[in-house]
């Protein structure tokens, strides 16, 4: 019955989402402020029905039941309270279902948080979303409805794949799709303002916290994938160029892109049409990732079972979507002016190189990405385009965006002299070049070119940072949150750039075959290995082997890989690394496969300063967060700003 | 330098940069393109003897054979027309096993073994690479076609 009730609630969210995207528009078109005001209760109408049937599908998943055909495929008796939940999410349907309730959500955000602002851009912003919600839901409905019922109803389930049920990968999908989704809002706010025809530095202003807030859950969403990767594929790696990885990694770099054109274009009037293009772009490549996940088009570690036929769907509604909204920016872009003048030595040009070096290194993803596929849908053979092409990429693009970051922050709005710049940069550079160049002697006594380049680059980011924001409290006694939120974030690039550069140039790794008894040593951590034994958990079985790691002679700590088989996933053993963390290092060690007379084939990493990686990640992630929280984005300014807007545009 | 041709100084500068990084970008792409064979090609002498590619295909029951006292593993790759020997020096990963279908990127040593650096198998017991789906998909038209 609860089944039925969810799948009725989904039927009628769609209406609702049909009510929500029509008269609100037409609304807005004809002035009609009855019409106008249906946008607020039908986009929390909608999160209401939204949530009941992802409520429903949550309960068939608590309780067992089996009879959905979703629910009998992805769980079973013995799985965990926490990956049932989590389960619902665990696959094609319900991350759909996720998908769209996330949507509802930012759609009722929009909805409460946006009242001191035109009445009429509220409605077209709520109507562009109730559209993108229309896409999905019948998305769901026509192929892919999570209640579909199986019968005769099986006594248990199969089970959630195995690789999913790792508690950093069950939050992994909310995150990237509050980040995929909250681009929505800034698309829609693009799209409202385009139909609107008013393209000026308030809508950048009110998009902007929206999608700061949104960049900053990808950007979590991202790191926590990555960290589930290191920890559950037991290959040792935080990033794989793998094409869904790439999915998420390209509206992230185009939201970056965003984020510092949003800021470009609300301070100082410039690049109005371009902000434009690139909220469109962000949120294109938001459902370019859904697609490249969800089609099945993709050999990737991701490609678990899917449906061409829902592939083509996807295609051809984000198809309408980039289409349609692109038509409408070729239509409206062109009555744009430009207000603001900036010289060629600016911050603004700063933050232009910024946007070009951003999109160069999306292009290049792009194309690592999308050219396999398109040779393959054409027929053209099979490619890949291996791991060195990205690596190689964005080394190039690290080195300008790098030297940028340091410069960038420093320099006058409008107008700069290049001789101020050096003035106040030089000691800066010269000593992060001479100690950057220098440390990697310190690491292992000997010379490191990229290593020492990396790590100069770190440390340039950090000290630059730290000076700009010494300067600005020298000059004024009050910080505000969004240069605070900025300074971390760019503290967060270098502690991320200082991790690379570590883990690439001083990770050790080692396969070996191990007996008991046996031991190997590795950057200075001896593994002894003790044999293997057979334990048991909740629903799986599992070979643990028993290895105590030794620092000088001194036993250190112990470290016990599993081989688990799960319950329901017929004789796949999955691997679970065992990871001695630390701050400076990390000691990892993994089990491949018995080799008789009590031996293992095992693989032992040292990886250097790994967790900066996701430190830095974490950084950008409170940084976007302070920013938003900045208080000239609370309501009482923003009511003083649209009620000027609304004057000059009446 | 008047502000105008400053501007054009940048744009120029810009233009250089976005070329630049274009060339390095594409030449990075070609040396890293990776074609994929199946056995078939790479019995009819399709495939490159210099280069890395990904060959893919199913594990030859019984084929499996492990070196005394290393890592080293021989098996034999099938699309069900022809059979490539195939070595590899690690750990496979979990899915690997005799009937099941796997990619191996590497390249082909002077004696026609492919020798792996990587072996993927995927995630999903019921899932096949959909290369190897094809390859196989291939081989059996192909033998159709003859039979005929």
């Amino acid at each position: 019955m609860i089944p039925e009730l969810g799948s009725f609630a989904l039927i009628i969210a769609f209406v609702i989402a049909i009510l929500q995207s029509t008269i609100p528009l037409i609304g807005a078109h004809k002035n009609d402020v009855a019409m106008i005001s249906v946008a607020r209760p039908a986009a929390l109408a909608q999160l209401l029905f939204v949530s009941i049937a992802y409520a429903a599908l949550t309960h068939a998943f608590i309780v067992h039941d089996f009879s959905v055909l979703y629910v009998s495929q992805h769980s079973n008796l013995l799985q965990p309270m926490l990956y049932r939940i989590s389960g619902v999410w665990g696959s094609h349907e319900g991350s759909l279902l996720l998908w769209t309730l996330i949507l509802a959500l930012w759609t009722a955000a929009v909805a409460v948080y946006s009242r001191s602002l035109p009445s009429v851009l509220t409605a077209r912003v709520i109507a562009v979303m109730g559209m993108i919600s229309i896409g999905f839901l019948s998305f769901m409905i026509l192929t892919s409805n999570p209640f579909e019922r199986i019968f005769p109803a099986p006594l248990d389930g199969r089970s959630l794949n195995p690789l999913l049920q790792d508690p950093g990968l069950a939050i992994h999908p909310p995150m990237l799709y509050m980040g995929y989704v909250g681009f929505s809002v800034a698309f829609a706010f693009a799209v409202a303002a385009l139909i609107g025809g008013k393209l000026d530095a308030t809508w950048a202003r009110w998009s902007r916290p929206w999608t700061t807030i949104a960049w900053s859950f990808l950007t979590l969403g991202i790191a926590l994938g990555s960290w589930w990767a290191y920890n559950e594929l037991g290959w040792g790696g935080w990033w794989f160029w793998d094409p869904v990885e790439n999915a998420s990694f390209m509206p992230w770099l185009v939201g970056t892109a965003l984020i510092h054109s949003l800021a470009t274009t609300e301070k100082r009037g410039v690049f109005k049409s371009w902000t434009v293009l690139l909220a469109i772009l962000a949120f294109s490549l938001s459902l370019l990732g859904t697609f490249i996940v969800r089609s099945g088009v993709l050999v990737s570690v991701h490609a678990f079972a899917s449906d061409p036929s829902r592939g083509l769907f996807i295609l051809i509604f984000l198809c309408i979507v980039v289409g349609s909204s692109l038509a409408l920016y070729a239509w409206r872009s062109g009555t744009v002016s430009t207000t603001g003048r900036f010289s060629w030595f600016s911050r603004e040009t700063a933050l232009l190189m910024n946007n070009v070096i951003f999109i160069t290194a999306a292009v290049a993803v792009f194309v690592g990405t999308m050219y396999p596929l398109l040779l393959d849908a054409m027929g053209m053979g099979k490619i890949s385009v291996g791991r060195p092409y990205f690596d190689t990429m964005f080394a190039l693009v690290a080195v300008p965006l790098l030297l940028l970051l340091g410069v960038g922050p420093t320099m006058r709005w409008k107008s700069d002299t290049a001789a101020r710049a050096i003035g106040k940069l030089k000691t800066a550079f010269v000593v992060s070049l001479v100690v950057g160049i220098l440390l990697p002697f310190v690491i292992d006594g000997a010379l490191h070119i990229t290593a020492g380049l990396g790590l100069a680059g770190a440390l340039w980011i950090a000290l630059t940072t730290v000076m700009s924001y010494i300067e600005r409290r020298k000059n004024s006694s009050h910080v505000p949150l969004a240069f605070l939120g900025m300074t971390l974030a760019h503290l967060g690039i270098a502690f991320f750039v200082a991790g690379v550069t570590m883990v690439m140039s001083y990770s050790h790794e080692k396969d070996l075959r191990m007996e008991p008894g046996s031991s190997y040593e590795m950057s200075g951590y001896e593994f002894r290995f003790n044999g293997v034994e057979k334990v048991r958990g909740p629903n799986f079985t599992a070979d643990k082997a028993d290895i105590d790691v030794y620092v000088d002679g001194e036993f250190s700590n112990k470290l016990s890989p599993e081989k688990r088989i799960y319950v329901g996933q017929s004789s796949n053993a999955m691997t679970e690394a065992s990871i001695d963390i630390g701050f400076m290092r990390d000691i990892y060690a993994a089990m491949g496969e018995p080799l008789g007379d009590g031996a293992w084939s095992l693989r032992l990493y040292y990886k250097p300063m790994i967790r900066w990686i996701w430190l830095g990640c974490l950084l950008m992630t409170i940084g976007g967060v302070l920013a938003v929280s900045d208080k000239r984005y609370r309501a009482r300014k923003l009511a003083k700003l649209s009620t000027s807007s609304t004057a000059n545009a009446v | 330098m008047n502000k105008r041709s400053r501007r054009k100084m940048l744009v120029v500068l810009v233009l250089f940069g976005v070329s630049v990084a274009t060339v390095l970008g594409l030449t990075a792409f070609q040396e890293n393109l990776l074609y994929f064979y199946s056995p078939a090609q790479i019995a009819a002498g399709e495939a490159p003897d210099s280069r890395s590619f990904r060959v893919g295909g199913l594990v030859v029951a019984g084929s499996v054979q492990r070196e005394e006292g290393n890592l080293a593993v021989q098996f034999d790759l099938t699309d069900n027309t022809a059979t490539v020997p195939v070595s590899y020096d690690g750990i496979l990963p979990d899915l690997f096993r005799e009937g099941q279908g796997i990619v191996a990127m590497g390249k082909i040593d002077s004696s026609g073994t492919f020798v792996a650096e990587e072996v993927l198998a995927k995630h999903d017991e019921n899932y096949m690479p959909p290369e190897v789906a094809d390859a196989l998909k291939a081989a059996e038209q192909a033998r159709r076609n003859e039979s005929i």
